[in-house]
């Protein structure tokens, strides 16, 4: 299992410095320079030198590249050309917003999810289980911006239970903090409990059918009984994976809904970044969100390789 | 990946059947078959009529609620909301047709020549797909606005370009098992290789799975451009967009949240349309794959 993990790994971190190649060779291959782009269309060509300069772009692409790849596993992401700030310590600021915002709606997802999706399994030759299900279905069409439109205008404007969006650190005010993370938490994890509900279902589905929990059943257990005791045991593997997918997801989703809530975590530095035509900012955002998703699609790799004893056996 | 090879919906994750038809009906298909159709004409009428001109502003009729003469009510310009309803379906099938059209015509082939190449170049080629697979569509179409600006053009073909992987994962995982059958065997002891074996015996065996993932993917794409719009890298105002629409509604949110209902409901029956299409094709190909995720 060792050498296995160990594949895993390497495999992980060669595709990492892949990744930062092609997300560099996009950004700087595109006509017209950064300089260029900063400083509008209107700049003299002495100008669009004396900042390509300045920013170190008039090197060679390769020299470029090993400057800004070498200084990323130190969070140096360089200094953005449109504010003249350091990027690395706004990208982290904005990471730790986004990962509460991710956080929360993986708990609201899982919570929707799992009853839902095994009451809709062990009911599936009844009418309340095909409710179920469809209601699931309709949840999966519905994007989480509307999601999150529909939750202000009920919440907020009709009701005034809770703000229209806006962020407080946990650390000022935690009731605040709680208040304001509540709604883009709902609106990204209800559209996403949906999705995982129908995986859930399935996967139940599949297991009821299993000999194991016949033989559980057999013995006397009630289904629920056999399900719990046996069932959710084999279920964890594929809900794991499905898990892992999904976060990678929640993390593309909550860039949209960061916008929505006003929210200043990472979505919103990108989409400011695109704004201000900031594009060293998008580069390294950009970034940071491809290597959490390979980070996290290797985690499921490696729990995979953990969880189940035939993989591991065959390693 | 762990689930390479599965049919995949807008979250990543195998698509998931229902096991259980009520009947013989394969109520997927039909009613997926039927909010697709919807949509399709709702667009296809907007070419030759709406109720109004979907630009015309009327600043005498702002927020008009629904009524005889303006079915869904009217937006904060005095805009008909079912007119720019129907046009917008008409940029939502138009994103969603080109963007899977990239997607597939790229796709399949890279998919096809990796399921046929040998052991060593087909793992470089699956690893570098699987590298492709960490670069979401709307990720992709953000980076593509930065730098190329905002336009419907830019954003369909970034997310064409982003489901390009999607493809050539299915088209390899199918191609691979179709390589592994008799038949197969046969053509190729008969002298049958390349472009004519894949041509002959690959591309019409796997065309029902393509078919599958083309109506899911047809889902997602729509779901990307509804969230460009919103987020105003898709689709330029004034041109009506379901997402921009929703954008627009959300800056008078306060005042009449009915606005957002409609575009809304537009997204959601398109995307679950889609959706249930692809389910109900599947079941009508292949039974057996009923369950099984």
């Amino acid at each position: 299992m060792a050498y296995q993990l160990l594949v895993r790994t390497a495999t992980f971190v060669v595709t990492v410095v892949l990744a930062s190649v092609l997300v560099f060779a996009f950004m700087a291959i595109l006509p017209g320079s950064a300089a260029r782009v900063s400083l509008g269309v209107n700049a003299t060509p002495e100008a669009i030198a004396r900042v390509e300069a300045d920013f170190g772009v008039d090197r060679p692409l390769p020299v470029q590249y090993l400057d800004w790849a070498g200084g990323l596993p130190t969070g140096d992401f360089g200094t953005s050309y449109v504010t003249r700030r350091v990027i690395g310590p706004a990208i982290v600021d904005r990471l730790l917003v986004t990962t509460w915002l991710v956080g929360a709606s993986m708990v609201v997802a899982l919570v929707i999810a799992l009853p839902l999706g095994t009451l809709a399994a062990v009911r599936h030759q009844r009418p309340s289980g095909t409710v179920l299900a469809g209601i699931s279905q309709v949840g999966v069409a519905v994007p989480s911006f509307l999601a999150g439109l529909l939750l202000i205008a009920l919440f907020a404007v009709k009701l005034r239970w809770l703000p229209s969006g806006g962020w407080t650190p946990p650390a000022r005010d935690p009731v605040a903090f709680l208040r304001g993370l509540f709604l883009p938490a709902l609106a990204l994890g209800l559209v996403q409990g949906s999705v995982l509900a129908r995986y859930v279902r399935s996967t139940v589905l599949n297991i009821q059918r299993e000999d194991f929990i016949r033989t559980a059943r057999s013995k006397g257990l009630r289904r629920w009984q056999a399900l719990v005791r046996h069932g959710l045991r084999n279920a964890a593997i594929p809900i794991v994976t499905v898990l892992g997918l999904q976060l990678s997801v929640l993390l593309v989703g909550a860039v949209v809904v960061e916008r929505v809530f006003t929210v200043p975590g990472l979505g919103s530095l990108l989409l400011d970044g695109v704004a201000n035509r900031d594009l060293l900012l998008v580069q390294g955002v950009v970034m940071v969100l491809v290597v959490m998703i390979l980070g996290i699609n290797w985690a499921v790799d490696v729990l995979y390789t953990v969880l189940d004893p035939r993989l591991r056996a065959r390693a | 990946m762990s689930a390479a090879g599965d049919v995949v919906d807008a979250t990543g994750a195998p698509v998931v059947v229902a096991d259980e038809s009520i009947g013989d009906v394969n109520w997927s298909l039909w009613i997926g078959a039927a909010l697709v159709g919807l949509v399709a004409a709702m667009a296809l009428v907007s070419f030759l009529w709406t109720p109004y001109d979907p630009y015309f502003v009327d600043v005498t009729n702002r927020f008009g609620g629904p009524s005889p003469t303006n079915l869904f009510g009217t937006d904060q310009f005095g805009r008909d909301v079912l007119s720019r309803l129907m046009v917008g379906a008409r940029t939502t099938l138009f994103v969603g047709v080109v963007s899977v059209g990239v997607a597939g015509v790229v796709g399949t082939p890279l998919g096809i020549l990796m399921g046929m190449a040998p052991g060593w170049l087909h793992r470089v080629l699956l690893r570098g797909n699987d590298l492709l697979l960490a670069f979401p569509a709307l990720l992709l179409a953000i980076m593509f606005a930065a730098v190329f600006g905002p336009s419907t053009t830019t954003a369909m073909v970034a997310i064409g370009i982003g489901t390009i992987p999607v493809f050539a994962r299915i088209a390899r995982s199918g191609t691979v098992q179709v390589m592994s059958s008799e038949y197969v065997l046969a053509a190729r002891s008969a002298g049958r290789r390349g472009v004519r074996l894949a041509v002959r015996h690959v591309v019409p065996n796997i065309a029902s799975l393509l078919l599958v993932q083309a109506s899911v993917s047809f889902a997602i794409a729509i779901l990307a451009e509804a969230a460009l719009s919103f987020l105003q890298f898709g689709t330029p105002a004034p041109i009506p967009s379901w997402g921009l629409m929703l954008f627009q509604a959300q800056s008078v949110l306060a005042v009449n949240p009915g606005l957002t209902v409609w575009p809304g409901v537009g997204i959601a029956v398109a995307v679950l349309g889609f959706n249930l299409l692809g389910d109900g094709l599947r079941d009508r190909f292949d039974p057996r794959l009923a369950g099984h995720s």
